[in-house]
């Protein structure tokens, strides 16, 4: 089996703090995998690893089966062409029109005349149906456009690696939708692989092949769709039916209600 | 803002920013003067230049031909020594003479120069030896109390012929 | 009380060690900037682009100023001189004053806050909105094709400011001594020419300037590409860069000035 991504024993922090301990995790080539885990645990933070923006404290991450510690910037540029990102939001550059956002990387990348330029952009905008709002800036696109142009721009130079970090963030139901379907649709059609990030569990469990549970910076469950969906393990059951409180509780840690209201016995 | 639309802006501008640089440059500097570099230099050494300053004109019947280049005092001779850059373009005989000038009452100081009638003109470092140094307002005062006095002294004893 | 003064002296410890580290700092990216500079200059247009923003959008604010500050030394002059008799030497005061100081003054410290400011803002937001993070995961270094074409278009724009504002400058005090106060123009004209200097006003005068649009640019992308990624942190450093840059313009003019005025004398 080869595996596009291939991270071993990884710790990484920012400062004293550790904010991922010990994950191990493969994405087959070819596959859509899904890390999710609650806001803050450390899931954008392995988004970035695998792009080479942190590198790891400990532990080893392989992309295409190169060792991303031992880069130089170069190299990790060099690696950075052949991966996409989807950015929270999309992050398409505000003072480009949406066909130069696409056309973007072709231009800084490569030789390619201009009406072959041309002619690849309105592709991909094609692919994400969005052919007809070459000419405007992003601020004039609604939140679901402009992530289907990010999506566009992301697989302009048709990466084998693609990562999406919270693309079905602030959507409506239809947009989430017609997200979830191009994510799959362009994986298969490039023959990418790609790794999710979300919190979304509904969406992506119509869409992804294999699924990473993170919670605190560890990997505590693991499994297909239908085998998290029929899991038993009382944080993953309470992350897929939304329930408001469980091993993971809605209270923040800190002191008890009776000493916060000054009631000193609680303390004695 | 298309591409083309831009680029003519910036030609437009980067050209108004020349222009206005040429109208400070020759307009309103003095470019043509020792800006060119065509200058030479000739010294002259004045017992006095009073407040003359680096950079002072040099005027000759009035006309701006050159600037004080440099003024420092002499430990030599003990009087000051002053260069100054003339214009390669006017030609001066070699028996010139020099004096510090004020233009107006409280004007600026520049040198004057006063053509001489020799064959021979003057080159790159040769001295001007014939200096005339500035008026000192204290001294001439002094001077001319000094004269009044004298003119009083040789009414009352003019049998006396002079002697103190 | 010793711990008052104790309290006082640590403030002013670390006020200067954070502004020298500041500094530091900013140098340092300065360095980092020019490193990454090929690209604009192997792809002009990334700064013509820049020159637009920077300095075009700034010509009105840039051309109206110099002509208002013009007709005002204009007037001071002549009021000061006239009780001198020598009215006709305003020309030499306004073209030296603003040749000198306030064009590169000036015009520095209106770009700052037009053009710096805004520099500040762009680049702060690009990264609040993680545009450069996606340009770094492109395989672009936002430090080549975002920073150095804005500081390009920064330097090459301030010096043409700056000469335009003076020129502004000397037409606004020609308008009020000679048209409207009735001052020779031939005198006004002349007087001026015989005083200014090419290399020692106008050279000077133009260094002073590429100066301040180096020192400007370098802070107004510095404080854009450090800004922490919220609104307050981009409306924070966006405030910084017009704060610092006039700092920074004000001291090193002085700086200048002293250096050029030595080598005068």
């Amino acid at each position: 089996m080869i595996h596009q991504v291939e991270i071993r024993d990884l710790n990484f922090g920012y400062g004293e703090q550790l904010v991922l301990k010990g994950i191990n995790l493969t994405v087959p080539k070819g596959s859509l995998v899904a890390i999710m885990g609650l806001s803050g645990c450390g899931k954008t933070t392995l988004l970035r690893l695998m792009g080479g923006q942190l590198l790891a404290r400990q532990g080893s991450v392989r992309v295409a089966g190169q060792e991303l510690n031992h880069m130089n910037e170069a190299q990790l540029y060099a690696m950075r062409r052949r991966v996409g990102v989807l950015f929270q939001f999309g992050a398409l550059f505000t003072d480009l029109s949406v066909f130069d956002n696409v056309a973007f990387q072709m231009r800084e990348h490569t030789r390619l005349p201009e009406s072959m330029i041309r002619d690849l952009t309105l592709m991909k905008l094609n692919a994400v149906g969005l052919r007809g709002v070459q000419s405007l800036m992003p601020a004039e696109l609604s939140g679901g456009m402009a992530r289907r142009v990010a999506l566009a721009r992301a697989t302009a130079l048709d990466p084998a690696l693609i990562l999406y970090d919270e693309p079905f963030t602030g959507l409506d139901p239809i947009s989430l939708g017609a997200i979830g379907r191009l994510i799959r649709q362009l994986n298969d059609a490039l023959g990418a692989t790609s790794v999710l990030v979300t919190h979304d569990v509904q969406e992506s469990m119509k869409i992804v092949d294999y699924i990473y549970f993170v919670s605190d910076g560890v990997i505590v469950a693991q499994g297909t769709p239908e085998e998290i969906h029929a899991s038993a393990l009382p944080f993953v059951h309470q992350f897929v039916w939304g329930e408001a409180d469980g091993p993971l509780p809605f209270h923040y840690p800190g002191p008890t209600l009776k000493m916060d209201f000054g009631d000193e016995r609680g303390q004695a | 803002m298309n591409r083309a639309t831009l680029n003519l802006w910036v030609g437009f501008f980067v050209l108004l920013g020349f222009l206005a640089f040429l109208m400070l440059a020759f307009k309103v500097g003095n470019l043509n003067l020792d800006g060119s570099g065509g200058t030479y230099e000739v010294v002259a050494h004045f017992d006095n230049i009073g407040q003359l300053k680096e950079r002072a004109p040099v005027r000759s019947s009035g006309v701006l031909v050159g600037r004080v280049h440099s003024v420092r005092f002499d430990t030599l001779h003990y009087n000051a020594e002053v260069h100054m850059a003339i214009d390669t373009q006017y030609h001066f005989p070699v028996d010139s003479s020099v004096s510090v000038l004020t233009s107006g009452i409280l004007g600026e100081q520049y040198v004057g120069l006063d053509a001489g009638g020799d064959d021979k003109m003057l080159k790159n470092g040769d001295e001007i030896k014939l200096t005339q140094g500035a008026m000192v307002l204290e001294r001439l005062i002094g001077q001319f109390l000094f004269n009044k006095a004298q003119e009083g002294g040789t009414d009352k004893t003019s049998t006396d012929k002079g002697a103190p | 009380m010793r711990g008052a003064w104790g309290h006082g002296l640590r403030t002013v410890g670390d006020t200067t060690l954070s502004i020298v580290g500041r500094i530091g700092a900013v140098v340092l990216f300065l360095g980092q900037i020019l490193r990454h500079s090929g690209t604009s200059f192997r792809r002009f247009g990334l700064v013509i682009r820049e020159v637009y923003f920077a300095g075009v959008q700034s010509l009105i604010i840039i051309l109206v100023s110099g002509l208002f500050v013009g007709m005002v030394l204009g007037l001071q002059g002549f009021e000061t001189l006239q009780s001198y008799g020598s009215s006709e030497s305003v020309g030499v005061l306004v073209a030296l004053s603003l040749m000198r100081e306030l064009g590169p003054v000036v015009s520095a410290l209106l770009f700052a806050s037009r053009a710096g400011s805004a520099i500040t803002a762009e680049i702060g937001l690009m990264k609040a909105t993680e545009q450069l993070s996606a340009m770094e995961m492109m395989a672009v270094n936002p430090l080549a094709r975002v920073v150095a074409p804005r500081f390009w278009g920064g330097v090459i724009s301030l010096p043409l400011l700056a000469v335009l504002f003076a020129a502004m400058g000397i037409l606004g005090g020609f308008l009020v001594t000679v048209v409207m106060l009735g001052v020779d123009s031939g005198a006004f004209w002349s007087q001026m020419q015989a005083a200014v200097d090419f290399h020692h006003d106008i050279l000077n005068g133009m260094i002073k300037s590429l100066v301040f649009g180096v020192a400007v640019s370098a802070i107004a992308t510095f404080e854009g590409y450090e800004a922490p990624p919220t609104a307050e942190g981009v409306s924070g450093a966006t405030t910084r860069t017009v704060v610092s840059s006039s700092l920074a313009i004000l001291a090193l003019d002085l700086l200048l000035t002293a250096f050029m005025m030595k080598g005068w004398n």
